[in-house]
């Protein structure tokens, strides 16, 4: 006899049934997508928003910290891209192809999207859903099937997204980046949803930038998904910089199939955002890919960032390599959860894990909770952390070189994070990530 | 010979006096007494270096002489209870290790840490720069720096390869002294503190480091060398030669001292002290 409990609906949950139901005819698609909708919203629905006793959500209790639940964005207004404008020139030094949304809806006029490479499309996701493409609406949700309640929250809601699709054997020579301003004057709640097709042995990097830039305090809520279907022989990196406004919540969803012998690099680069939960879930469909994900994430004030990994070995002969690195100041938060699966097909599966947090106040948490659920018998797993303060050996070795003690911990911090974004292809992406962490290190006290 | 050796002070107990030779010299030690952890260290030392010369200083395990180096760097377990510590006048235990280290103090560490994530280069830089701009400096031009560094690396045997790579980091124990030195060269101190340099190097590697430390001889610099042996005084030739022993200075004389010590051992000064 199952006991059935219905919790009582927190304000937050209350106002997202009352948009939903205000918003739910006016939302882009016709009726299959308006399924998927309903569906999304029932799963989520019946639990509520995800607390402390839900073990994924175990440290980043969203009904604790959701005090209420922001209208809708609606479309940017003059103002609110203007705004948005003077936040995209801190991005010229990275060298890409860029598109842009403000609010969550594509903006072409900032957008970079004349002579298109060939092999390379790019459409707004809720133009697709509105002429119920029914290659989009059928691949929707199928790249990682989940029950997250967060994907079905942002499939009831999805509004606008890029939908990329790059034919087989194409080669972009510059990256992609989808650049994500919030910058209306009050705060909103956004939901996008992405999707790219990557055929067989297309390269191609990806950058997501998210920004807060709205006049509303940075209080708004994001919750963003990204569908990666990548083919045999891919050569894909994935690189999410979140810096979002400071009381923002901030809610994103990768889900990626790779399949055989590809090579799949994710990478997060976090110092934004009140609470950020950057979710994770990668299945390796084909044999002999190797990846790489990585992370490194820098809090300081009251910041929470919650890293929740799923890495699943479906396929024989794969190498996965997680690494992720927090850095944390004043009373930061951060979350590790890491699972690696590896099915029993899955023989020769080399996956090691590993997670390091540098504490530098005494009120800094880190929480770490690596799972491994191997099903197959010939397989190398692993999972190491560390945790600590910086060295004071190191500090005085510094500072007996002349070397002041703020700048000797700004040294050894940036050489902390610095080993981590080492690890990014792109040399500008690089420098503007090792740019961005001097910046978080200038801004200490 | 005992304080008549070249560069050692006589010793005057007239204040007067005292003061007027205290600014001949560029470091002065006075009754300095250290602890660690509750455990005294240091039990009264004196020691007063002229620039120009280079001083010794030997002793048994345990007998004081990393602390010694430590407490001139500034380490912050070493607790000074009596004493200072006078560097051109100035009173050196007031200052934090990095304004030491701008006024023209360098330890060369017996264990040089390594630092995964900072390349050579930029320790070497960013350390100039801020010595310079606490002495209110301009900072040197890259192609001046680059110059000196390649220059002075070469002399070293320090390959460029090795300055891109973190301080230290796979560098094998000769190799990391030679950084050292290194450092010591672009870094130009007054008073140069080596801490049992010799450790952990052959004799091909003691002689470049010497050699290294021989090119820096100048009348307005002085050396403090710390070592448990004798070896590396035929190399780093000493004007003066101290004895530690239980944290005091017990005996000081001319470089054949230590030639004495290697003959007969630190076993009579620990049962003088007994």
């Amino acid at each position: 006899m199952k006991p059935e409990i219905r919790p009582i609906k927190t304000a937050a949950e209350t106002a997202l049934a009352s948009s939903f139901a205000a918003a739910r005819r006016a939302l882009p698609g016709g009726a299959a997508v308006a399924a998927l909708r309903e569906d999304g919203f029932r799963r989520f629905e019946r639990d509520g928003l995800p607390h402390r006793r839900v073990e994924e959500w175990k440290y980043t209790d969203l009904r604790a910290l959701m005090r209420d639940a922001k209208p809708l964005a609606g479309a940017p207004d003059t103002e609110t891209k203007a705004r948005a404008e003077r936040a995209l020139r801190a991005l010229a030094a990275i060298e890409a192809r860029r598109v842009v949304f403000v609010d969550g809806a594509l903006v072409p006029e900032f957008s970079d999207l004349a002579e298109l490479e060939p092999g390379l499309g790019i459409r707004s996701m809720a133009q697709a859903l509105a002429e119920a493409d029914a290659r989009v609406v059928g691949s929707l949700g199928k790249a990682v099937p989940t029950d997250d309640v967060a994907v079905a929250l942002n499939t009831a809601f999805m509004g606008d997204g890029a939908l990329i699709h790059v034919t087989a054997g194409a080669v972009l020579a510059r990256p992609l980046h989808l650049v994500f301003v919030n910058a209306g004057a009050a705060p909103a709640s956004l939901f996008v949803r992405s999707l790219a097709l990557i055929e067989n042995s297309a390269r191609v990097m990806l950058v997501e930038s998210h920004i807060g830039a709205s006049g509303g305090a940075g209080q708004d809520q994001v919750n963003t998904v990204l569908e990666l279907q990548v083919g045999d022989g891919a050569h894909v990196d994935h690189v999410k910089i979140t810096g979002a406004g400071a009381g923002a919540i901030h809610i994103s969803t990768l889900m990626a199939a790779i399949g055989a012998h590809g090579r799949f690099n994710e990478f997060l680069f976090t110092t934004g955002g009140g609470v950020v939960r950057n979710q994770v879930f990668v299945r390796f469909a084909g044999e002999g890919t190797i990846a790489g994900i990585r992370g490194a994430t820098l809090l300081k004030h009251r910041q929470h960032a919650d890293t929740t990994l799923v890495a699943d070995h479906a396929a024989a002969d794969c190498t996965s390599r997680e690494v992720f690195k927090s850095v944390l100041d004043d009373e930061g938060h951060s979350v590790f959860q890491g699972k690696i699966i590896v099915r029993p097909r899955a023989q020769k599966t080399d996956a090691k894990m590993a997670t390091h947090a540098l504490l530098l106040s005494e009120k800094a948490e880190a929480d770490n909770k690596p799972e491994l659920e191997i099903f197959a018998d010939d397989v190398q797993c692993g999972h190491g952390a560390t945790s600590g303060a910086l060295d004071e050996d190191l500090l005085f070795y510094l500072n007996a070189r002349g070397i002041p003690a703020k700048e000797a911990e700004a040294l050894l911090i940036q050489a902390f994070v610095g080993e981590a974004i080492e690890g990014i292809e792109h040399a500008g992406l690089r420098d503007v990530l090792l740019e961005e962490a001097a910046t978080w290190l200038q801004t200490r006290k | 010979m005992t304080g008549t050796a070249d560069g050692v002070a006589p010793i005057s107990l007239q204040r007067g006096r005292l003061r007027r030779e205290t600014s001949m010299h560029l470091l002065e030690v006075k009754n300095l007494h250290v602890e660690v952890d509750g455990k005294p260290i240091l039990n009264g030392l004196e020691l007063s270096i002229s620039k120009g010369t280079v001083h010794a200083i030997m002793g048994p395990n345990g007998s004081g002489k990393s602390t010694l180096a430590h407490v001139l760097a500034g380490k912050d377990d070493y607790v000074v209870t009596q004493g200072e510590v006078l560097l051109d006048g100035e009173d050196l235990l007031a200052l934090a290790p990095e304004q030491r280290a701008a006024q023209g103090l360098f330890l060369a560490f017996q264990y040089p840490f390594e630092i995964p994530g900072v390349a050579t280069m930029t320790f070497l830089r960013t350390a100039l720069n801020a010595q310079r701009k606490q002495r209110g400096e301009g900072e040197l031009s890259t192609p001046d720096f680059l110059k000196r560094v390649r220059e002075v690396a070469g002399r070293l045997g320090i390959e460029q390869e090795m300055l891109r790579r973190g301080v230290n980091v796979g560098f094998s124990g000769g190799e990391k002294k030679r950084n050292e030195i290194l450092q010591m060269a672009l870094l130009e101190p007054r008073l140069c503190v080596l801490d049992e340099t010799d450790s952990g190097l052959d004799i091909d590697a003691l002689k470049v480091v010497a050699d290294g430390v021989n090119r820096l001889r100048s009348p307005e610099r002085a050396f403090v060398v710390i070592t448990h042996y004798q070896r590396l005084l035929n190399y780093i030739v000493p004007d003066v030669v101290h004895v530690l022993s239980r944290g005091r200075i017990v005996k000081t004389g001319g470089k054949d001292l230590a030639l004495d010590l290697e003959a007969t051992g630190y076993a009579q000064y620990q049962e003088e002290m007994a």
